[in-house]
């Protein structure tokens, strides 16, 4: 392959002589020589004109960039093939541009026209590109050219170039923070946006510029929550995160009521003014329903955003749900297993419950790559109570056996914090660590005694033996940490091993220049301690180790010996402190307390780098504290009189069919709720009702209908005047036959023709010589005063594929008389002009017929469900009419675009007009819905296999209602 | 007079430089030496600078012997010096799979997953769920073997400028764009043999001119306009078992995760059920995006529009209620005895709930204790291997045969004058079992709307032991 030559010249190039000098390394080659000489070639082969030459330099570009080599002397040359024809290579030159605009900023701006042009092509993946290209050119010069293109582009007709706008907007801010406030306006506008293919990036744009205003979510909460199982996965993500946080400011919290009582129990207070129940808002159950499906998902990162939800927001007796879905995803990737475990971990602590039934998928296995060895055993051990730990400590009884030793050595760590947190068993572990003090490894043993040290210190008096065999361990362990353990263990308990540690203190007092200076300094401890309750024995032995002390290198050592020799020898000059030296030394400690590293990290919110790191990363959003009393729920209705509303494109997995049953069982799911909760009050329940109706509101206008039909009598007062304002529509609709008026155009001007002025019109017959063809019926009409001979037409121009099939020649057309003729264009369902020339026997005019594109069509007639069916499976335009409320005129020019398409078909719903056509051409259907909702506000949806034909159709319409 | 004691005042300043540390140049502060030997200016970034906006900033990928062997930046240029961060930690680590997949640094994360002996390294300079990222970059490594057949060193070099551009599909300024197979290979082909002579030929190009018919449509793993002349649709439910089993032979833990992985080659838009005899068994599932969840739920019956080609439909775990059939039994004796340089070693297999099926391509493996020099051992079927420096012991059994058990007995020989190794080493075993599904799954009927050929179906049934260990 042609990439992997260029790999093999890079890299051989500086070796071999007599290789070519193209992509020579800038290191390797003479040391000024080669340099201006340096891709040449390269450059020779972007300037050819044959595009198969340039694709392979580009090629060969980009293997360069991709190993971090420098290319950047290559913009020049570069950047002149921005406007190359080839796809690929001006794919490769915008990676190119991406990469190294920043460093060659001036040179950059030449690429500039390029994009803007791009902009505006017909094509939506062009448009997209342009401004994906433009938006990561880091030129700062170029900010206002990119803030006026991503306006435009968050108006554009096809969603996936309002998807790039919304990815563009941090680009734009990251590069020029002043802009904040337009980005906002913008982001405000994309946020309204009902494509689920926008929904994800625009909240990503939101929450990496403007996190902080939540205000924006408000209106669009419901929506998002709605749309959330249709988003891609990535954008499922951030979303989710971000409801989270939102829901914390708006919401009450669910468990309130169980936390004041715990409180209650451990003060004892008197009984608080009493709280009025809790009662769940509906939007908040709305958010918990809506993302539980999505525990499903293959994706780990939207299992776990949802775990974390459902931890932050959920009631407890909800929040054990997850615990299933998270326990799937250890049989992930070990990296998976590693995120998962640490967050696991930190639920752990404060749900235990939650995963007790899943202990045994933590049991770990010897395959398992240490870090999430470690993670499960703190799992295990967080998990373990009284009625597991036995099953728990045979597990890990097992695991001392390990041939991993860091293992073994958190396994021993272990043990000591269950034995700690559970008394039934603190016996028996401290019994089986003692066993591994004559264990072979002495990393094992060092552990262990530094976790016996913890044990005993919780209980001395029981357990002199096992200081006694410890204080024998001094001759052979030479780990510091488990020497200082002991030795820190027997002077603290020296009353209780009264013989033994003379001995002991004599034995390190030999050895103590030798020892580490952590033992060191709990020699000297022992020492003090010995002196103060056994004077007589050991008061030479002191007086050595602090004089070996006094001239030790650590200053930290000789500074403990001089201190300590202040206070326990007692000489005229010691203070007063020296009489309370006992109390000092020997008070009693408190036992340590064992704690697991994950404890209360949960105040980061789980799931984030944060979390993970147990330490704020850049950019983290804290989770705020619920609020004490609930801001106003109503910020979120949405008013659906004021605004007209673009329709979603939104039915993806669980279409319009389901619906219907999805909004039957949300309400029987609130129902059921309803009856959980028994404190609910009667008012509560009326206003749950109520929301749940403008919830309803917000979903797609089929499910909306047909929930209307359903329950009638609610509806009632609404529903007549929409059906008066509707029936009005329907009635001029029908009063008006397709062929009655059709527009004519002029294609010859009298003035212009010398007296013969020419109309054409598309008379929306068949075109009976060839089916592909439009027809287009022309009427000469001759205004001057003599005669016009043989016209005919002639040197037709068409684009590529689009045909004609001329009109028979007029001989004759006398002064002042008037003849007509039909001719038929293909024209290759495009818009594009068929030009030619219009002959008399005297002159030639050039003329253009261009079709409107309702023209490219012809109606056909479809049944109501093949109407649904086909419906589902076309890529679907929407527009949004500027005037809330439509006026019969109005009505009227739509209905004359698409008449002149399509007939009207028959529809179950009086409120909205179905209309069907074929494309004349390719035959590819076109279908158009105009439906009405209360309020009189329209929606216009166009569903079409060609992308372009829908836009322009649905731009027509918007033309003639603007007109 | 002036009494100047110039002589001290000299040896005083010198005595004050010598007592001072070496001199250090100031740029010493300035420059890292990075791994390929290059000096690169460390950025500091200023402490006003706007929040990075950018999820993942960089990506490197590293082979196993530690070259950055392909870089690709989403925002500004992250010099590669940052990988230090990383190379550290791998020599901390002691294992490959043990670096951390997380690094903090001064000024950004590093998230690394490693796959086919490559470490993909991104690096973060700001908040963001770490699953997202990895998820991302397996995702990303999944692509890749799609795309080249395997995700090696070699095939990505080869196809460098296909894996540039996929790149740059699948990330916007770092935010993932497109991840659906079928949409990039619509963007982008996937280069073969055949399509390169052709474009070297005609020049025509790899790269689509169109939106992708999927990015729109409302199902868009599926890409319009398939054809097929065979309509096939292949399912295979494959089932793995996760179990430890203890030194008597006792199950402690045993689980079964299952996948029902498809392949569907039809043409237009079908819309497909399965259904199952017994949906009851499935205790947990995730699905690709194409399954009808409300559908599941209430009927229990997959309905989709597939994707077309390879792709997981569906992954499952059997509730824990249900016993599981341990397809295999051990039977071990490994001993070390005190004092002696010499172990024996006993190994048996069997058959023990596989409903009549056979039982192959066992392998099994286990770890040696340190002390153990070399292995005499007798293999009554299959060979064995005795690595002496990872003590990594593996034998290949084929398939068993249950009037004849396969058995490898001999001895160990240990370091002399070793004390008597104290841990036990476990057996991993690998097996499969074919035309049977362990947990009992079986799929009722396939039916197909929308379109009116008839497609041909099938269903493979598959078990393989998944992490089967026996404790010893």
């Amino acid at each position: 392959m042609s990439a992997s030559s260029a790999f093999n010249e890079e890299k051989g190039g500086s070796s071999s002589v007599g290789e070519p000098e193209y992509g020579h390394d800038p290191a390797s080659g003479g040391i000024f020589s080669s340099d201006y000489k340096r891709h040449d070639d390269l450059k020779e082969m972007l300037d050819s004109n044959k595009d198969s030459l340039k694709l392979e330099a580009m090629k060969r570009i980009v293997a360069m960039i991709a190993r971090g080599k420098n290319a950047s002397d290559l913009f020049p040359a570069v950047v002149k093939n921005v406007a190359c024809k080839n796809i690929e290579v001006k794919k490769l030159v915008y990676v190119y541009l991406v990469r190294y605009a920043e460093e060659q900023q001036d040179l950059a701006l030449l690429s500039i026209s390029t994009f803007q042009r791009g902009l505006k092509d017909p094509n939506q993946l062009i448009r997209a590109s342009a401004l994906r290209v433009l938006s990561s050119i880091r030129v700062t010069i170029i900010v206002p050219i990119m803030m006026l293109a991503i306006k435009e582009a968050a108006s554009d007709m096809s969603p996936y170039v309002r998807k790039t706008a919304a990815h563009a907007i941090p680009k734009l801010y990251s590069l020029d923070p002043e802009q904040k406030d337009q980005l906002i306006e913008v982001i405000e506008k994309l946020l309204a946006d009902k494509t689920t293919l926008v929904a994800g990036s625009v909240v990503m744009a939101f929450e990496e510029v403007c996190p902080e205003r939540i205000d924006l979510i408000h209106k669009n909460y419901r929506k998002l929550c709605n749309l959330l199982i249709d988003v891609e996965e990535w954008g499922q993500v951030v979303i989710i995160n971000m409801l989270t946080r939102y829901a914390r400011t708006q919401f009450l919290n669910p468990n309130m009521n169980d936390e004041e009582e715990e409180e209650k129990e451990k003060k004892a207070e008197a009984p608080m003014a009493k709280r009025k129940p809790y009662v769940m808002d509906p939007d908040h159950r709305l958010l918990l329903r809506n993302t539980k499906p999505l525990l499903q998902s293959r994706n780990a990162a939207v299992v776990m955003a949802v775990a974390q939800l459902y931890f932050h927001l959920a009631p407890k007796v909800e929040v054990g749900v997850i615990a299933k879905a998270l326990v799937r995803l250890l049989r992930s990737h070990s990296e998976v297993q590693y995120v998962v475990l640490q967050n696991v971990a930190t639920m752990s602590i404060k749900r235990r419950g939650m995963f007790e039934p899943y202990l045994k998928s933590f049991y770990i296995r010897s395959t398992d790559p240490t870090q999430i060895k470690v993670l499960k055993l703190e799992v295990l051990t967080n998990l373990a109570n009284e009625t597991n730990i036995s099953t728990i400590l045979r597990e890990f009884q097992t695991y001392i056996k390990s041939m991993d030793k860091d293992f073994v050595a958190a396994t021993i760590q272990a043990i000591g914090r269950c034995a700690t947190n559970i008394g039934e068993v603190r016996d028996t572990c401290l019994n089986g660590l003692v066993q591994l003090l004559s264990n072979r490894d002495e990393l094992v043993v060092a552990e262990s005694v530094v976790v016996i040290k913890k044990l005993l210190q919780m209980q001395p008096e029981k357990h002199s033996d096992i200081i006694k065999h410890m204080a024998k361990l001094t001759d052979n362990i030479q780990v510091p940490m488990a020497r200082a353990s002991i030795l820190w263990l027997i002077g603290e308990y020296c009353e209780h091993v009264p013989k033994i540690a003379p001995d002991v203190l004599r034995k390190m007092a030999k050895s103590f220049t030798n020892e580490e200076d952590i033992v060191k300094l709990q020699i000297i401890n022992l020492a003090a301690k010995l002196y103060l309750t056994n004077s007589k024995q050991t008061k030479l032995l002191t007086q050595y180790v602090l004089n070996l002390a006094k001239y030790d290198q650590n200053y930290d050592i000789r500074d403990r010996a001089r201190f300590i020799r202040q206070l326990i020898v007692p000489t005229e000059k010691s203070g007063a402190l020296s009489k309370y030296a006992k109390k000092l030394f020997l008070a009693l400690k408190p036992a340590p307390v064992l704690e697991s590293p994950f404890k209360d990290r949960d105040h980061f919110q789980l799931g984030s780098l944060s979390h993970l790191l147990n330490a704020k990363a850049g950019g983290y959003q804290e989770l705020p504290d619920w609020p004490e009393a609930a801001p106003d729920p109503s910020v979120r209705n949405v008013e659906v009189k004021d605004s007209v509303r673009a329709v979603g494109t939104v039915t993806c997995r669980d279409r319009e069919s389901e619906q219907s049953s999805e909004e039957e069982e949300r309400k029987h799911q609130r129902k059921s709720d309803q009856q959980k909760s028994d404190s609910e009050s009667e008012s509560d329940e009326e206003s749950d009702s109520e929301s749940s109706q403008s919830e309803s509101d917000d979903s797609d206008s089929e499910a909306d209908v047909k929930k209307k039909k359903k329950d009638p009598v609610c509806n009632n007062r609404k529903h007549k005047c929409i059906d008066s304002c509707f029936n009005s529509l329907v009635l001029c609709l029908q009063n008006i036959s397709p062929c009655s008026a059709l527009k004519s155009y002029e294609l010859l001007h009298r003035i212009r023709g010398e007296g013969l002025s020419v109309e054409y019109c598309f008379s929306r017959q068949p075109f009976s010589p060839d089916g592909n063809m439009v027809a287009v019926q022309m009427q000469f009409t001759n205004n001057a005063t003599s005669e016009a001979k043989n016209l005919h037409m002639e040197d037709v121009k068409l684009q590529s594929g689009m045909r004609v099939k001329e009109f028979p020649e007029i001989e004759l057309l006398p002064a002042g008389e008037t003849a007509t003729a039909v001719m038929g264009i293909d024209f290759c369902d495009s818009t594009q002009a068929a030009n030619f020339q219009l002959c008399t026997h005297t002159r030639k005019f050039f003329v253009s017929i261009q079709p409107p594109v309702g023209e490219l069509m012809r109606p056909v007639f479809l049944t109501e469900n093949e109407f649904k069916k086909e419906q589902g499976e076309l890529i679907s335009v929407t527009c949004r009419p500027p005037t809330p409320f439509l006026s019969d005129s109005r009505f009227n020019s739509i209905r004359f675009i698409l008449f002149c398409i399509a007939q009207n078909l028959p529809c179950g719903s009086d409120k909205e007009c179905r209309f069907a056509g074929r494309t004349v051409t390719s035959g590819s259907l076109v279908l158009a819905t105009v439906a009405t909702k209360e309020g009189g506000a329209a929606q216009l949806t166009v569903n079409c296999e060609k992308m372009v034909i829908g836009t322009m159709l649905v731009k027509d319409v918007l033309l003639a209602l603007t007109q | 007079m002036l009494m100047f004691p110039s002589d001290s005042l000299i040896t005083s300043f010198v005595y004050s430089m010598s007592a001072l540390p070496p001199f250090k140049p100031v740029t010493s502060y300035w420059f890292r030496l990075s791994q390929n030997g290059q000096n690169e200016l460390l950025c500091f970034p200023s402490p006003a600078s706007p929040p990075p906006a950018a999820m993942i900033h960089s990506l490197f990928l590293i082979n196993a012997s530690g070259d950055i062997f392909l870089e690709k930046h989403w925002k500004s240029v992250v010099s590669r010096s940052v990988c230090d961060y990383f190379f550290e930690a791998q020599e901390r680590a002691s294992e490959p799979e043990n670096v951390p997949p997380v690094i903090p640094t001064p000024h950004h994360y590093l998230i690394s997953v490693l796959r086919h002996r490559i470490y993909f390294v991104a690096v973060i300079q700001s908040e963001v769920p770490p699953l997202f990222v990895i998820e991302f970059l397996h995702r990303v490594v999944d692509t890749f073997q799609d795309y080249f057949g395997v995700c090696t060193e070699a095939a990505i070099k080869d196809n460098v400028v296909v894996v540039y551009e996929l790149l740059e599909e699948m990330l916007d300024n770092g935010f993932p764009l497109a991840t659906e197979s079928n949409i990039l290979k619509e963007l982008i082909k996937p280069p073969t043999i055949l399509r390169t002579m052709v474009n070297t030929i005609t020049g025509s190009t790899n790269v689509g001119e169109q939106l992708p018919t999927g990015q729109l449509s409302v199902v868009p793993w599926r890409r319009t306009g398939v054809k097929y002349t065979n309509n096939e649709a292949y399912f295979d439910v494959v089932e793995e078992i996760d179990a430890i089993i203890d030194k008597s032979g006792s199950t402690i833990t045993a689980e079964i995760q299952g996948v029902i992985d498809a392949c569907v080659k039809l043409t237009g838009m079908p819309d497909l059920t399965l259904s199952f005899m017994n949906p009851r068994l499935l205790d947990d599932v995730s699905f690709h995006p194409c399954v009808r969840f409300k559908r599941w739920e209430a009927e229990r019956i997959l309905s989709f529009i597939p994707p077309d080609g390879n792709f997981r439909l569906l992954s499952y775990h059997v509730s824990s209620q249900n016993l599981v059939a341990i397809p295999v039994y051990v039977k071990h004796n490994i001993t070390f005895r005190e004092g002696s340089s010499q172990g024996r070693f006993d190994l048996t297999l069997g058959p023990k709930q596989t409903m009549g099926k056979a039982v192959e391509a066992v392998l099994v493996s286990s770890q040696l204790p340190r002390g153990v020099l070399n292995a005499n051992l007798n293999a009554s079927q299959g060979t064995y291997t005795f690595d002496p420096v990872t003590k990594m012991l593996t034998w290949d059994v084929g398939k068993i045969n249950p009037q004849k058990l396969p058995s490898l007995k001999g001895s160990m020989n240990l370091q002399a004058g070793a004390s008597k190794p104290d841990e036990n080493p476990t057996i991993n075993i690998q097996l499969k079992i074919q035309q049977m599904a362990i947990s009992g799954l079986k799929v009722n009927r396939l039916d197909m709307y929308g379109e009116k050929y008839k497609p041909f179906k099938g269903i493979k049934y598959m078990t393989k032991a998944g992490k089967f260990q026996v404790r010893t």
